[in-house]
């Protein structure tokens, strides 16, 4: 194991952390171990590192760079060419608005300014109580349900912004103004 | 087992569904249909049977292509026509049990159409209908039709024929027979299928490879999700005809990670295609061994561009690189390989599987057989298409489309996504087919097709599409790192009402440069959707720069909302959703809008009752409205 781990286990040890890490170590050594001898493997290691910990923890990169030879360098360079990819914890909820083409020609973007509104977040960003994270989408493909908005896994059809509102309160958002 | 003996197995099986003395209920459930409820009314189906203690099949299809009757149910009744259902709820779907496979009542007013030879009274054949009329379905010939996780529906319907048939000739008459039917490919930009074969098949090197390019990644394009999750099998027979005549070893899929069922199901369709012989090691006995594997995408549009599909395969950074070398010579590894789009794969299949001429007899001289069409923006009929090359755009908008949404005035349609351009109401008798289209300055893309009418803004939709291709540029080469960065910010500053004088001919000069100097095609396609609305809708430019009005009524910075004090009946809606607190007024007086506060986001308009209809949007126009409350009935309403 590296320095710099070293340095971070030292690091959790003191904050008593030290069996949290460990543990997310344990995890990775588990995905780790299904990639053993192939080529071309980073993306899917990094998708399921996403998968098991809902994000890519910078304190893991060392151990995948042990792994497949590849500096951690080149690995976060991947990681950040691919949207897909996030270095912090999702919010509890996702809220996702659609901004393809049918949904742009049928008001998406007023779908997003009022979650944003209602939120008091960009695109991209969480809720201070890590309850609600925004992000806008470049098609779901279900384009006959335009504009559309996704909360989880959950699709919502023909949006407005006053539907926006009443779908986030169903997800535990209080209202400003009540 | 031979091909013979796996194809009988199938055919029984499918024949003995098809004689099946149960009531048999469909359910289309691909994406589109679940994203509509198709789930909750499996789930409230299969209830209500189990209630009724009624024994009936109940099967999850694909897509028809029918989206805008989502959900669809279809029910067969033993020696009856298949009868659909469109825009089935659970509550509706309980009511048809009750009334057609309990009281026999075929509920003809709720009936879509019926699908085979067999009638019913009251209700058309679905495939006589606009909709469908004029289409042809050969990509899309299973969807909707077959279990598409069951392998033996798909063989039993002539599946893995044109596999069998290839095993037995030499891999230079299936290029042939390939180049017969004239199949170009369908990702976009048409280039010849047979004569890419070729050059892989010449290239030297015994490891070959070939990439099903399922990174499906323009915005309003829907048709290889829909294809993979309704026949997976008909991409991936396309893909084994497609390497045996190259002589390829490996296949790789390339999917974007955003299409989690048609991943799960090409998982299931591998899988059962080795349990068949029909994947691995000498495949149905012949000297052939062929494997395939997923790679989901990871999110970069850049990566639908053969090149950098091929290093983000790798693991690397999805970056295009300089051509030649082509993918032909020096691909994946440095090997020769193939890449072709799923539509493609799922036309070569069909083609084996009847013969090359037929293929050719569909479309027209130098565009054959059919494309697919995600069909979507202000249209009554949001779909998915498979038409022949030739049809014309207005066949497609009205005939099957059935025309613009709330009978609005047509007013351009947008074919290939960020890459494709926006074509005017005078383009309506073109002919869909590549040389067409590109003359008229747009590209056949690979289908997305989003109809706009009168309150879409061009000059918008053009900032819309450079906003994404400028996102979605890797920065590898200048002209399109910079040069799209450019123009978005010229068409935003257009948009917000701060165009200049020049700036047209700013925008024409910087698509030139980035057209000819981009490294690949996401950058050289690029300027299209800015130059083919300039080419169409300059006055539209014109009215933003020089009057600083946006006719569609679509750029904020340049609309404004009034409440008209003659209609204003002081009800107290907008003032209560007004998200910002613009609006002012009292009980039975006229509302007013601080338009300083005004964020225009449109909820007053949407909240103010039809019966008052008393707020307007307007754009470089001026409405006489007080600048405070003042009681309802005092200004302007003695003129009435």
């Amino acid at each position: 194991m590296c320095f710099l781990m070293l340095n971070y286990a030292v690091l959790c040890s003191a904050r008593g952390e030290v069996n949290f890490l460990e543990e997310m170590l344990k995890r990775l050594e588990k995905i780790l171990n299904a990639y053993h001898g192939d080529k071309g493997t980073l993306i899917p290691i990094l998708q399921e590192i996403q998968g098991e910990f809902g994000y890519l923890p910078e304190e893991l990169f060392s151990e995948v760079a042990r792994f497949s030879g590849i500096s951690q360098n080149e690995i976060y360079g991947v990681a950040t060419f691919y949207t897909q990819f996030r270095f912090t914890p999702p919010a509890e909820h996702t809220v996702k608005v659609c901004l393809g083409t049918a949904c742009h020609v049928r008001g998406g973007a007023d779908i997003l300014d009022a979650v944003e509104r209602e939120l008091s977040i960009q695109q991209g960003g969480i809720t201070s109580d890590r309850k609600f994270g925004l992000e806008r989408v470049a098609c779901f493909g279900c384009c006959a349900l335009a504009p559309v908005m996704v909360v989880d896994d959950n699709v919502y059809a023909k949006m407005t912004g006053t539907k926006a509102k009443q779908i986030l309160m169903e997800y535990g958002w209080k209202d400003k103004k009540a | 087992m031979t091909f013979d003996e796996i194809r009988k197995q199938a055919e029984s099986e499918w024949e003995a569904l098809e004689a099946s003395e149960k009531p048999r209920i469909l359910i289309g459930s691909a994406t589109c249909g679940r994203s509509a409820g198709a789930l909750s009314v499996r789930l409230a189906i299969e209830t209500e049977l189990q209630r009724r203690g009624i024994d009936a099949v109940v099967t999850e299809v694909g897509c028809i292509g029918l989206c805008y009757a989502e959900p669809l149910v279809d029910i067969i009744k033993p020696g009856r026509a298949r009868i659909c259902y469109s825009n089935v709820t659970p509550e509706s779907a309980k009511q048809l049990i009750e009334d057609y496979i309990i009281n026999d009542n075929a509920r003809p007013d709720v009936a879509l159409g019926t699908i085979g030879d067999k009638c019913i009274e009251g209700i058309p054949k679905l495939f006589d209908l606009p909709v469908l009329k004029s289409q042809v379905r050969i990509s899309l010939r299973n969807c909707g039709f077959i279990d598409p996780e069951n392998i033996n529906h798909y063989i039993a319907r002539g599946g893995y024929s044109g596999l069998a048939k290839v095993l037995g000739m030499s891999p230079e008459w299936v290029i042939g027979e390939v180049g017969k039917s004239g199949l170009r490919g369908r990702g976009g930009a048409g280039f010849p299928t047979a004569r890419k074969w070729e050059f892989c098949r010449g290239a030297a090197g015994k490891e070959k490879y070939i990439i099903c390019n399922a990174d499906e990644g323009d915005p309003g394009a829907f048709m290889d999700r829909s294809l993979l999750e309704s026949d997976p099998h008909s991409v991936l027979e396309g893909m084994l005809i497609g390497a045996y005549a190259i002589g390829a070893t490996k296949g790789y899929i390339y999917c974007r990670a955003e299409y989690p069922l048609a991943i799960a199901r090409l998982n299931i369709a591998l899988q059962q295609m080795k349990e068949h012989g029909l994947l691995g090691d000498r495949i149905l006995g012949a000297d052939f061994s062929f494997d395939i594997q997923i790679k989901e995408g990871a999110g970069a549009f850049v990566c639908g561009e053969e090149t950098a599909l091929i290093m983000s395969v790798e693991g690397k950074r999805g970056m295009p690189r300089p051509r030649p070398p082509f993918p032909a010579i020096a691909g994946l590894w440095g090997k020769p390989t193939n890449i072709n789009n799923v539509e493609t794969w799922a036309n070569v299949s069909a083609i084996l599987q009847k013969d090359g001429e037929w293929f050719a007899s569909y479309g027209t001289e130098k565009s054959k057989g059919t494309k697919n069409f995600s069909l979507a923006g202000k249209i009554r009929h949001t779909g998915l298409i498979e038409v022949p090359m030739g049809i014309t755009i207005r066949e497609i908008v009205y005939g099957i489309g059935g025309g613009i949404q709330d009978d609005k005035k047509f007013k351009g349609v947008q074919t290939g996504g960020p890459s494709g351009g926006c074509l005017p109401a005078s383009a309506l008798d073109l002919a869909v087919d590549y040389e067409s289209l590109a003359a008229a300055g747009s590209i056949m893309g690979s289908g997305g097709m989003i109809v706009m009418d009168e309150d879409t803004c061009m000059v918008d939709m053009a900032r819309y599409f450079l906003s994404f291709t400028q996102a979605e540029s890797c920065g590898k080469c200048v002209p399109c790192r910079i040069g799209t960065k450019q123009m978005l910010t010229i068409l935003e500053r257009i948009c917000r009402g701060e165009g200049k004088s020049g700036d047209i001919e700013q925008l024409l000069k910087l698509c030139e440069v980035v057209k000819a100097g981009a490294l690949c095609g996401l950058g050289n396609t690029s300027p299209n959707p800015v130059l083919t609305t300039i080419r169409y809708y300059r006055d539209e430019y014109e009215a933003h720069i020089n009057e600083k009005r946006c006719p569609a009524l679509v750029c904020k910075p340049l609309v404004s909302y009034y409440i008209l004090p003659q209609k204003c009946q002081g009800c107290g809606i907008c003032l209560r959703d007004c998200p910002v607190e613009a609006i002012s007024g009292g009980k039975r007086m006229v509302h007013v809008i601080d338009q300083t506060k005004c964020t225009k986001c449109g909820t007053c308009l949407d909240v103010c009752p039809v019966r008052f209809s008393a707020v307007v949007k307007v754009s470089g126009e001026h409405i006489a409205a007080p600048d405070k409350p003042i009681p309802v009935g005092v200004p302007g309403r003695e003129k009435e």
